[in-house]
């Protein structure tokens, strides 16, 4: 049917499905979309850096303009990863590089980004556009003056929180004259100083710019200056914003930002005069995005006067100092409130003022369409949970951090599952959870009779038993990143499912009850992860004895097998194993399943047969029994043992991984 | 726990939902456990876990404890200059080094320095025990845990004010 239409028209409608997942769906559906959509794919977005090589992708996908990459697992935020685990770009860069790639962006997070990768990219990709590195380390700014001498179309350089040696500050010195395109950046994170001049001459000549963060060395005069140059703003980042209210420098500051009509995202603070933030009113009441995570200067009523003026606000992100009055000043003031973030301002929990479940509930109660929320606080209750479930049934994102992650309901001295139940009860789109308090088996319970859409859940200091883990594996049939910490799960939930784990990006445990043992079961079952132990105490208190619990385990789903760049610390799994697995042949398994081959294809086969019935639980492999995607490899032999009813069967060279948003493979789909 | 057997086991306290038959996992590695090992293990006064709360090492070392300035080192100290109206404040501890401090006071008075009549500065210091002093003279750290305050003086009035030697070597003077 689809025959009727031209490649181009085809191409062209493809161009309107921007999404990941839904560009990978498309490319399911037969051989000629799966040829169209390859070819046509310009943002390509690879959530675990290990799970498939640049070779493989540029195989598939020529034209890939736009590369997302994610590295370190989630947990390497806290320090529960060595430094030296990996996710290092360079090999990226080396390969696309050499094989004429046209990249234009390039968007990174938790990886490790040496000057030398920073360099070829300046010097090899000639249209490059976008540099967005969140989370990472490696680099200096030396990387960054390559990046801005270099990159003659640079449009965006935005620097998110990343460990960068900028003891030599003459970077932004280096973007030429000509340059002019730039439309964002942001250099809050680098903690050395900036050329002045050279930053107020660079903003004069981009008239594009409409996202400026800047670092605390950026003092207010500079500001001013800055502000007088752009004022078509739309995201403001401030650096040092210390200033006397009656003085000359003020006044102007205050008339350079009266000219800034456009600003909707306010952030910074890194220095701050709390009793100058009236200069700051005049602009509030456009803002949709507000970030005063990083000013601890501003609190109190000073914090509060300034919400008061924020009614647009769709996103916030503050300090726990704000109190559970100031989040009551929230609830009445930011009716749009979409996304709420509550960081604490001291990690010990002792200030006085930090938030409790009061703040939560009010929050809850004036802003409806709150959706996504991280909240670190020092109690909760089963009772404020529940009001919250109820006034907010549209969480997609639910992070609750209790500073003593313990913690019973104070209340009633019961753990918090109730209330962490009655959330996923009530929020259907859930997506995204992380539990504290005291919990036990049951709040798992809930968990995975309730939620459904789940992707990602993180768990520390929880559960009693390993039926924790197992409710949670059986239930969420979406999950794709689990991350546990510090609970009872041992080799018997691990083990229970282990063709779940491909289904899934990665799981995390760490301080758990798994051993040595149980973890090489898994990597001897699923040649298709990669089970990597880390251990980083002295090598020699870790004997070899299957019995001994590891202490950190990082397992995930990849198609490139095991890494060769890990450091001593970490141990990957299976090696010894692997050469003495046998892989049965796609031959072999197709004359047990007496299938017939319909149509010759080399890259599309389908088959047919009737003599095949379902049997076992295949839930987990697709929500219709008689037509299967799969890992031919690893799957044709589970259903090969179980789907006697089997009728169709479609084996792809190249699909997409999981859930679909992950990763992209030639040899065939896993599908739930 | 060496009770069990003889019908004891009601009468265990444990942590669980009222009624449940459930043992309570001796493996659960309690937060409380941990913090004690870290405790001890690392002399800290508070209770640490690794990794706990779970805030990002990058915003750990930059938001924390600001909020009175009394958790992190902050060293503000009144500065005072001469033919200026008001004094100022300056925190100290912003600055690395003697002319990073120069720059910084050049800011902060630069409608004064410009309006003086073409005279040099001297920067001075009043030290922790009640000393007027030279500004310049002992290493920067040492000199931001000592100085109380700072006052930016005329070199003509210098004299008069019974500190300096006038054979001394002047240095740190603004004007450099």
């Amino acid at each position: 049917m689809m025959n009727y239409f031209p490649d181009e028209v085809l191409e062209h409608v493809f161009d309107f499905i921007t999404c990941h997942k839904d560009r990978n769906s498309v490319s399911l559906v037969c051989k000629s979309w799966h040829r169209i959509e390859r070819y046509s794919r310009r943002r390509v977005f690879i959530g675990n850096c290990y799970s498939i090589s640049p070779e493989r992708l540029i195989a598939r996908f020529p034209g890939v303009k736009s590369l997302t990459l994610k590295g370190k697992p989630h947990f390497a935020d806290f320090n529960l990863v060595p430094y030296d685990w990996g996710g290092f770009v360079y090999p990226w860069i080396k390969v696309l590089a050499e094989t004429g790639i046209g990249l234009e962006e390039l968007r990174l997070k938790r990886m490790v980004v040496s000057d030398e990768s920073l360099e070829l990219i300046s010097k090899t990709f000639v249209n490059f556009q976008s540099l967005v590195l969140v989370s990472c380390d490696g680099f200096s700014a030396d990387g960054l003056a390559a990046i801005a001498a270099n990159c003659r179309f640079l449009r965006e350089l935005d620097l998110q929180e990343n460990e960068v040696d900028d003891h030599r500050g003459h970077w932004l010195s280096c973007f030429p004259e000509s340059c002019t395109s730039l439309v964002s950046l942001n250099f809050a994170c680098l903690k050395g100083e900036v050329n002045l001049g050279a930053l107020e001459r660079l903003v004069s000549r981009s008239p594009n710019l409409k996202s400026l963060r800047l670092n605390r060395s950026v003092p207010l005069d500079t500001l001013q200056k800055l502000l007088m140059r752009a004022p078509q703003l739309v995201d403001l980042g401030i650096g040092s914003y210390v200033h006397d209210p009656s003085s000359e420098a003020s006044n102007k500051l205050k008339h350079a930002i009266q000219r800034c009509k456009s600003i909707m995202s306010l952030s910074g603070f890194l220095e701050v005069a709390p009793r100058c933030m009236s200069a700051i009113y005049p602009i509030c009441g456009n803002l949709t995005t507000l970030n005063l995570s990083y000013a601890p200067g501003i609190h109190g009523n000073k914090l509060t006067k300034l919400i008061q003026h924020c009614r647009k606000l769709q996103r916030l992100w503050i300090l726990d100092c704000i109190g559970d009055k100031g989040l009551g000043v929230v609830a009445s003031t930011c009716k749009e409130l979409q996304e709420l973030r509550v960081f604490p301002s001291d990690p010990f929990g002792a200030g006085n003022d930090a938030v409790t479940e009061e703040g939560l509930v009010l929050v809850s109660a004036g802003c409806p369409k709150l959706n996504s929320l991280l909240y670190f606080c020092q109690q909760m209750t089963n009772a404020a949970l529940i009001t919250v479930a109820k006034n907010c049934p549209n969480f997609i994102r639910f992070r609750l951090c209790i500073l003593d992650p313990v913690r019973p309901d104070p209340v009633t001295n019961q753990p918090l599952d109730e209330g962490f139940g009655a959330i996923v009860q009530s929020c259907k789109r859930l997506k995204r959870l992380s539990l504290s308090g005291l919990l036990t088996d049951q709040v798992f319970l809930y968990i995975g009779m309730y939620a459904e859409q789940l992707e990602m859940l993180s768990i520390a200091f929880a559960a009693d038993s390993d039926k924790g883990m197992l409710y949670v594996l059986n239930g969420c049939k979406k999950l794709r990143k689990l991350e546990i910490r510090d609970c009872p799960f041992g080799n018997a939930a691990l083990l229970e499912d282990v063709g779940k784990y491909e289904t899934m990006r990665s799981l995390w445990m760490s301080s758990c009850e798994v051993t040595l043992g149980g973890c090489k079961t898994v990597a001897e079952m699923m040649p298709s992860l990669n089970v990597e132990i880390i251990n980083e105490s002295d090598q020699t208190e870790f004997n070899l004895d299957d019995g001994q619990k590891v202490d950190k385990m990082y397992l995930y789903r990849t198609l490139v097998g095991h890494r060769k760049d890990a450091p001593e610390s970490v141990w990957i799994l299976g090696d010894l194993t692997r050469s003495e697995h046998h892989e049965p042949s796609l031959n072999d398994m197709i004359q047990d399943m007496k299938l017939k081959n319909v149509s010759g294809d080399d890259d599309f086969i389908i088959w047919e047969s009737n003599n095949f019935k379902l049997q076992g639980n295949f839930s987990v492999y697709g929500y219709n029994p008689f037509i299967f995607f799969f890992h031919p490899v690893v799957g044709l032999g589970v259903v090969a043992s179980s789907c006697k009813e089997l009728q169709e069967l479609r084996v792809f060279p190249s699909a997409v991984f999981g859930a679909g948003n992950d990763v992209v493979t030639e040899e065939g789909l896993i599908r739930r | 726990m060496e009770k069990e057997g003889l019908g004891f086991e009601i009468t265990e306290l444990r942590l669980g939902l009222p009624g449940g038959g459930e043992i309570k996992n001796e493996k659960k590695r309690v937060f409380s456990e941990i913090s004690e090992e870290e405790e001890n293990g690392k002399g800290n006064g508070k209770s640490q876990v690794v990794g706990w709360p779970p805030v990002c090492s990058y915003r750990r070392k930059n938001s924390f404890g600001d909020k009175d300035g009394s958790k992190t080192s902050k060293f503000y100290v009144k500065v005072s200059m001469d033919g200026a109206p008001f004094l100022r404040k300056i925190d100290l501890a912003l600055h690395k080094g003697y002319s990073d401090l120069a720059t910084a006071l050049e800011k902060l008075f630069g409608e004064v320095l410009k309006d003086a009549d073409s005279c040099e500065f001297v920067p001075i210091y009043e030290d922790k025990d009640g000393d007027w002093m030279l500004a310049g003279d002992v290493p920067w750290e040492m000199f931001i845990e000592s100085c109380k305050r700072l006052r930016i003086m005329k070199r003509s009035d210098v004299k008069g004010f019974g500190v300096l030697q006038p054979r001394e070597a002047v240095k740190g003077t603004l004007k450099e």
